[in-house]
């Protein structure tokens, strides 16, 4: 007879444990790019809504940055770093494949041969990791993970391409996923996630353009925000639905900040399906720049610092980008 | 089917929704840049909540077209 495989134990649910961020110090301003590209404050303020942003030294590395936010995150966690049994690094901007970030920054944080590997869901990453973190904890197959979205974009970008250098930014933020003792201590909803392949052209790298890693991010701006305006309010309606909820019961919403006006358009969506007014939304956008897949952490972190966010709150993330692809969940902050 | 009364009626208050200025001030004859000094994200938003209103599909090559208020009634009026 073929013997029956045996699979995982599994347990009710994930939670998020711990969370922690970082930023690169220099802080750069609308005015310091307009001193080298054809542009001026008020014109990025009125189409992204940024007000500056932070940009890593040329010593700092992608790692240097993730090691950070995930030692904060296992820290703030209560966990000690051997208790982490995976690592998953959402990132889009290594500066080559091999080696990948999760095993190293795994090894800077002290964690011991953990599953570690990185996954390029772009803008989206956080949100894609998270929904498999919780699922791997769901699951068995690991105890407690801990997903670190960390982009450095700056090398990445032609610093001479208005329509890009304005938006993006560095930084990292992360979260630790564990076990919940029982359904009622369930804290991450089930991913509603997807993709859009056949725009894979409107977010891309081009070659060279001067950039530092030898390509530059190129969007098709228009067709983008076309695409985040109407299609990121069904994916997060979608992960209230998943989760049981309705659009009533979110507290807090932190959208991935690409740009402040698709945040107040996807806002106002939810709002007309009976999210309420007092809703807090995240606008991290606006100090921090767009960090990709760093951009849901980093904001919610940020949030939890200035008490917009606080234990117990019922909060929407949801991730989109290049891909172009989509994710997005209902978590408890714990 | 709307008239063009109608269509301009409707794109108004869409207008009027999306860039916060007053239905009574966009005309046929305004120009959404020049006069209405309404930016290109802005348009876009616009342009598909017109879609949704009205029935019509505007690409973003034709929305570029579209100069002034009067273009983009003619156009609904066109492919609806």
């Amino acid at each position: 007879m073929t013997p029956v495989l045996r699979l995982a134990e599994p347990v009710a649910g994930a939670r998020m444990l711990g969370l922690g961020s970082h930023q690169p110090e220099r802080v750069v301003t609308n005015d310091e790019l307009a001193q080298r590209i054809d542009t001026n404050d008020q014109w990025i303020r009125e189409r992204v809504g940024i007000r500056s942003r932070r940009i890593a030294a040329d010593d700092v590395s992608l790692v240097d940055m993730a090691s950070d936010a995930g030692a904060r995150a296992v820290k703030d966690s209560g966990l000690d770093p051997s208790e982490i049994d995976g690592v998953l690094v959402a990132t889009c901007t290594m500066p080559n494949f091999i080696p990948n970030a999760a095993a190293q920054t795994a090894e800077r944080i002290g964690i011991r041969a953990p599953a570690a590997f990185d996954l390029n869901a772009a803008c989206a990453g956080f949100c894609y990791g998270l929904g498999m973190a919780a699922d791997m904890v769901r699951g068995g197959t690991a105890r407690h993970v801990l997903i670190i979205g960390a982009e450095k974009l700056s090398d990445w970008l032609d610093w001479d391409d208005r329509s890009t250098a304005i938006i993006f930014a560095d930084g990292a933020g992360a979260a630790v996923i564990g076990p919940a003792p029982d359904a009622a201590a369930v804290g991450v909803g089930p991913v509603a996630w997807g993709s859009a392949g056949e725009m894979n052209q409107a977010i891309r790298i081009l070659d060279g353009h001067g950039s530092k890693a030898g390509g530059a991010l190129h969007q098709e701006g228009q067709a983008v925000f076309r695409w985040a305006t109407t299609q990121v309010a069904p994916v997060a309606l979608r992960a209230i639905e998943l989760a049981g909820l309705t659009p009533a019961d979110i507290d807090v919403f932190v959208p991935h900040q690409a740009n402040l006006r698709i945040v107040e358009a996807v806002a106002k969506k939810l709002r007309r399906h009976g999210a309420r007014e007092d809703m807090r939304v995240a606008d991290d956008i606006v100090y921090s720049g767009n960090t990709s897949s760093a951009s849901v952490p980093l904001a919610l972190d940020h949030m939890r610092a200035d008490g917009r966010v606080r234990s117990g709150d019922t909060v929407l993330l949801v991730g989109f980008g290049a891909g172009l692809s989509f994710a997005g969940q209902v978590v408890r902050f714990p | 089917m709307a008239d063009n009364t109608e269509i301009l009626a409707g794109l108004a208050e869409i207008v009027e929704e999306v860039a916060g200025i007053d239905a009574a001030e966009v005309s046929a004859d305004k120009s959404f840049v020049d006069d209405l000094d309404i930016d290109s994200l802005s348009m876009v938003e616009i342009a598909v909540q017109a879609e949704d209103k009205f029935g019509v599909k505007i690409p973003d090559d034709q929305l570029a077209e579209l100069k002034t208020v009067g273009d983009a009634v003619d156009y609904i009026a066109k492919n609806q």
